[in-house]
């Protein structure tokens, strides 16, 4: 359909024009609110030990007070070398990792070289920046490259900072607590799984944007191991008998069949050329 | 920071005096052609942004603001160079691209239905000036840095080539690729939102093709 309105084409990436609506609808709904983003409420942690980087996360997606989802995947893949955690809104953290993702495989295409972290860490607070905050995304990278172990976390304003153990979401309090007591220099491979998983344990137990199972990501040298779910719930639901239902299960009361008389009215047969 | 405190005070303090003085190269006077739109491309997004006032007096800050603004930055204890902002706040694309164009700079009622003032002056949303303007104001620092590192030839020749694949386009109503435009500023080799979300290519509605010629040729 034309517009006679439109004089040039739109511009590409994001579209405004719907935020003055917004705005004006703000005040309409009496008392009731404008549904809110899928936010993830979420405990992550990530810790830096002898070979590698360990990555943890509840699996818990909140929808304000319901619970949206209860396997989401918190840890995605940004390269063959690097995984993020992400913390916030559930759809910002996912297309922003998307989108790191994708630029750093163009770029290992291009240059034939597995991307170092300073340069998803670099592409990620630029892109955040140019954002001012209002995409909502915590998120924590870890992984491993020709310089070593590292670990990063990045604001949704675009602050960075590079620290050997972290931990972020609603329920980071209580999983620092478990980190500051539990962490040393060149951990073990075993002892930094359990710690991390001690520290999601604590902020699944003390937040209730946490919760469900916990899932475990160790980058080294070698590979990624990446375990989910580690640790089940225990107050995983049972269904109790099975609820489909066999054929016959609804008596039929009457049946009545009508049959559609259809007529050729024309007929034209066209020649394909096939040479 | 500090350089965008700046532009949007400058904005909402003296709306009619938002572009200030440029050069067009085609016609030679300074404030260019007042509207006529002679060059056909180049510099309309300025000349029509500033459909407020069509008289060409209005192209130009005064000397007097000028200076005004010169002291402040001195004042304010900031030791960058005033010369280098100025060049900043000209060239960039004006809001009232949100207002639309008809004869003598009046909204045109019967294309666009009513709007109210502040819809036309004011951005609905913090990020849509700096969205619209990301493209250029990035062009603009890394232009400037090119030349205080390298020398004037530096940007010159590149800017040259930039005009030049510019104008590698369809008609207004059909996409156009941009590939040469992509590959001179290397984004061919990046992704981000704007390759994802609204993409022209794929949009749903289709602009008036006999309108959107004349639009671009300034037959409108």
């Amino acid at each position: 359909m034309a517009l006679s309105t439109v004089l040039e084409t739109p511009g590409a990436g994001f579209n405004f024009d719907n935020a003055a609506r917004n705005a004006a609808l703000e005040g309409l709904f009496e008392g009731g609110q404008t549904p809110k983003p899928l936010k993830t409420g979420t405990t992550i942690a990530g810790v830096v030990f002898k070979d590698g980087v360990v990555l943890g996360a509840d699996t818990r997606a909140t929808s304000s007070d319901v619970v949206a989802d209860k396997m989401c995947a918190k840890i995605h893949y940004i390269s063959p070398n690097i995984y993020c955690c992400g913390a916030g809104t559930a759809a910002d953290t996912e297309k922003t990792t998307d989108l790191l993702s994708s630029n750093l495989s163009i770029f290992s295409l291009n240059s034939g070289r597995n991307p170092r972290m300073v340069m998803a860490v670099n592409i990620l607070q630029d892109m955040l920046y140019r954002y001012h905050g209002q995409i909502g995304a915590n998120l924590i990278l870890g992984g491993v490259d020709c310089t070593g172990n590292h670990l990063y976390t990045v604001g949704p304003y675009g602050s960075v900072n590079k620290v050997p153990y972290l931990a972020m979401g609603s329920g980071d309090l209580a999983a620092l607590g478990i980190l500051e007591d539990g962490f040393k220099h060149n951990l073990e491979l075993e002892k930094a799984k359990e710690l991390v998983r001690a520290a999601i344990h604590a902020g699944i137990m003390s937040d209730l944007g946490s919760g469900n199972n916990i899932d475990i990501c160790v980058i080294t040298k070698e590979g990624v191991d990446y375990i989910r779910p580690y640790q089940e719930s225990e107050y995983k639901d049972d269904r109790k008998m099975k609820y489909k239902y066999g054929p016959g299960t609804t008596a039929v009361l009457t049946e009545k069949v009508i049959p559609l008389k259809l007529e050729v009215v024309q007929e034209t047969v066209q020649k394909m050329e096939t040479v | 920071m500090a350089v965008q405190v700046k532009q949007e005070s400058k904005l909402s303090v003296n709306v009619t005096h938002r572009v200030t003085s440029y050069k067009c190269p085609v016609s030679s006077k300074k404030g260019g052609c007042g509207g006529k739109r002679e060059c056909q491309g180049g510099f309309r997004e300025q000349i029509v942004g500033a459909g407020f006032a069509p008289d060409v007096s209005s192209y130009y800050t005064t000397q007097a603001e000028v200076r005004a603004y010169q002291r402040e930055s001195v004042t304010k204890g900031d030791k960058m160079n005033s010369r280098g902002l100025r060049s900043q706040l000209k060239d960039s694309v004006p809001v009232a691209g949100l207002c639309p164009q008809g004869a003598y700079g009046l909204q045109d009622s019967l294309r666009s239905g009513f709007t109210s003032i502040k819809n036309e002056l004011l951005p609905s949303h913090p990020l849509e000036l700096s969205e619209k303007n990301f493209q250029l104001n990035q062009d603009k620092m890394n232009f400037s840095t090119l030349r205080n590192i390298q020398g004037l030839h530096a940007p010159l020749k590149l800017q040259m080539e930039y005009r030049a694949a510019r104008q590698i386009q369809r008609l207004p109503f059909l996409p156009s690729s941009n590939l040469a435009l992509d590959t001179l500023r290397g984004s061919d080799e990046s992704i981000g939102f704007e390759d994802i979300l609204c993409d022209p290519a794929q949009s749903e509605m289709m602009g008036e093709p006999h309108m959107m010629v004349e639009y671009k040729l300034g037959m409108l």
